[in-house]
């Protein structure tokens, strides 16, 4: 009697009862390609693993001049310090594989389209978010390997005409990466980027409750009695779970059995150590750069080469305004060869960039 | 099962697939504890890193100030002993005296004043006696820490009683 009570209680504040009845009629469909439904929520629970190490990390981490030591520290001082590293680096790598898989999902499934644009676009600035984290947060060790990515990271904005060297000071607080580099990129990775982030996510989950999962073309083609779905509360979120906890475990395997590593100081009169490369998810957009920069040789291979990044990111970006409904049939399958072509994209130059570490 | 047997009409499930939930529900809840255990005791030893090592700072019985024999008289010189707070008082007598620095009331950091001949807390107004450590006037409820100091050629060494 007194659950009930202390339930109508909070229940006529909070309309409790609202939530639960919206959870009861929110349904997931069900079909052949419902696996890749998981992924999205495979991405939230590594970024949530994320936040919970990286407040760890936060309690023993200083940027700044003594980066490197604090870090040291944390892999070889701290109890479980190594692990707590590791899980987080781990799980930044696991969640861009994540939502990667997310985006193409959505992309092949066309989920883009009418009314779910929005949700499209959100989460194609919440991928570029989360490289930009990935970017800032590699820095953070200031060891060689994070030193060297830096600095050849920063070149890039270099290739912009006349303001490029303005804005790669501006990120590196300086002509070089230094102390006053670290810092900022702190700032930005602990600060600024979860404070555009969060929001940002809560926005696409919102869509996603708003306008539930989209089943692909095939399954909309079919009658309605023979689309099957499942309630999401609870067959759905059980799924779900499993899932996190599939993830965790995978986690916590590749974060204890491969513990991430910690190169030596970065040194700026060292000579850059061999075999130095891209991370994985950068390795593709490196090695198109260096072979554009093969076939148009100088400044204008690399103007022409951010030109083209650029006109190829605001194609796949703006796809929901031009592969719009069941109706375009020739469009649709234009976003189709599309995707499949930035598919092997990626894929090809990633391999050559291996290929070809020296 | 008797009372299975005496109220059939509750009985839903037979009595095979209730043992089956139990021993399901059993294994899910060890399982969470397991996992529990697991995520907790890393995170408990990773935050716990700092107190465990001034656990062993903390272990330090001598502390050898260097030098510390020319301290003038009527003078303090303020160190660590271990992790905490410590002073050494060369005073105007000349006698040495080497006391915790940790007031007992809460914790502040104690202050010799040499026109006074007194320590003095300056949180809360605790005044202690600059020769024995004794809490004379204020809210301290214990003495200070008094150590033994003894002096040499090279400096003064800070111990334990």
């Amino acid at each position: 009697m007194t659950e009930k009570t202390a339930y109508n209680w909070i229940d006529e504040r909070l309309g409790l009862s609202e939530l639960a009845a919206f959870a009861r009629h929110k349904t997931v469909p069900v079909h052949a390609q419902s696996f890749w439904y998981y992924w999205g929520g495979i991405s939230l629970f590594l970024f949530l693993v994320q936040c919970f190490t990286g407040v760890l990390l936060l309690v023993y981490y200083r940027p700044g001049a003594e980066a490197y030591e604090s870090v040291r520290q944390i892999t070889f001082v701290m109890h479980f310090g190594w692990l707590i590293r590791s899980a987080h680096a781990w799980a930044a790598n696991l969640f861009i594989f994540a939502i990667l898989v997310h985006m193409f999902s959505v992309f092949f499934m066309k989920a883009y389209r009418k009314p779910r644009e929005f949700g499209w676009l959100s989460g194609m600035v919440l991928l570029g978010i989360a490289s930009i984290f990935g970017f800032s947060g590699y820095l953070l060790p200031m060891d060689e390997l994070s030193y060297f990515a830096t600095k050849v990271g920063l070149q890039i904005p270099m290739a912009i005409p006349y303001v490029g060297e303005a804005i790669a000071n501006m990120l590196r607080g300086g002509p070089e990466v230094s102390e006053f580099t670290v810092q900022r990129f702190f700032a930005l990775h602990v600060v600024v980027l979860p404070a555009i982030f969060l929001p940002l996510l809560g926005f696409h989950l919102w869509l996603v409750q708003r306008h539930g999962n989209a089943s692909p073309p095939s399954e909309d083609a079919k009658p309605a009695v023979e689309r099957k779905s499942i309630p999401f509360m609870p067959n759905f979120i059980r799924k779900d779970l499993a899932m996190w906890l599939i993830s965790l475990n995978i986690l916590a395997l590749l974060a204890s059995v491969f513990p991430w590593a910690l190169g030596r100081q970065a040194d700026a009169i060292v000579p850059a150590p061999a075999g130095i490369h891209p991370e994985w998810y950068f390795m593709s957009p490196f090695e198109m750069l260096k072979l554009l920069g093969s076939v148009f040789p100088g400044e204008f291979g690399e103007i022409a080469g951010l030109l083209l990044f650029t006109v190829g990111i605001g194609l796949w970006v703006l796809i929901p305004f031009y592969d719009i409904g069941q109706t375009s049939g020739q469009r649709a399958r234009a976003a189709h060869y599309f995707g499949l072509l930035a598919v092997f994209a990626l894929l090809a130059t990633t391999v050559i960039g291996y290929w070809t570490i020296r | 099962m008797s009372d299975q047997a005496i109220t059939p009409t509750f009985v839903l499930e037979e009595p095979g697939e209730q043992n089956t939930r139990r021993a399901f529900l059993v294994a899910a809840g060890a399982a969470g504890l397991l996992y529990t255990a697991a995520l907790g005791y890393p995170i408990y030893r990773y935050l716990a890193s700092p107190s465990e090592m001034a656990l062993s700072a903390t272990a330090v019985t001598e502390v050898t100030l260097k030098d510390a024999h020319k301290l003038p008289l009527g003078s303090v010189l303020m160190f660590k002993f271990g992790t905490a707070p410590a002073m050494l008082i060369h005073h105007a007598d000349g006698r040495w005296v080497g006391l915790s620095a940790v007031c007992t009331h809460l914790g502040c950091t104690v202050q010799y004043e040499s026109q006074a001949d007194r320590i003095h807390c300056a949180c809360h107004g605790g005044v202690y006696n600059a020769y024995t450590g004794a809490n004379v006037s204020g809210p301290p409820p214990k003495p200070l820490k008094l150590f033994k100091v003894a002096v040499n050629e090279t400096g003064v060494e800070v111990s334990r009683t």
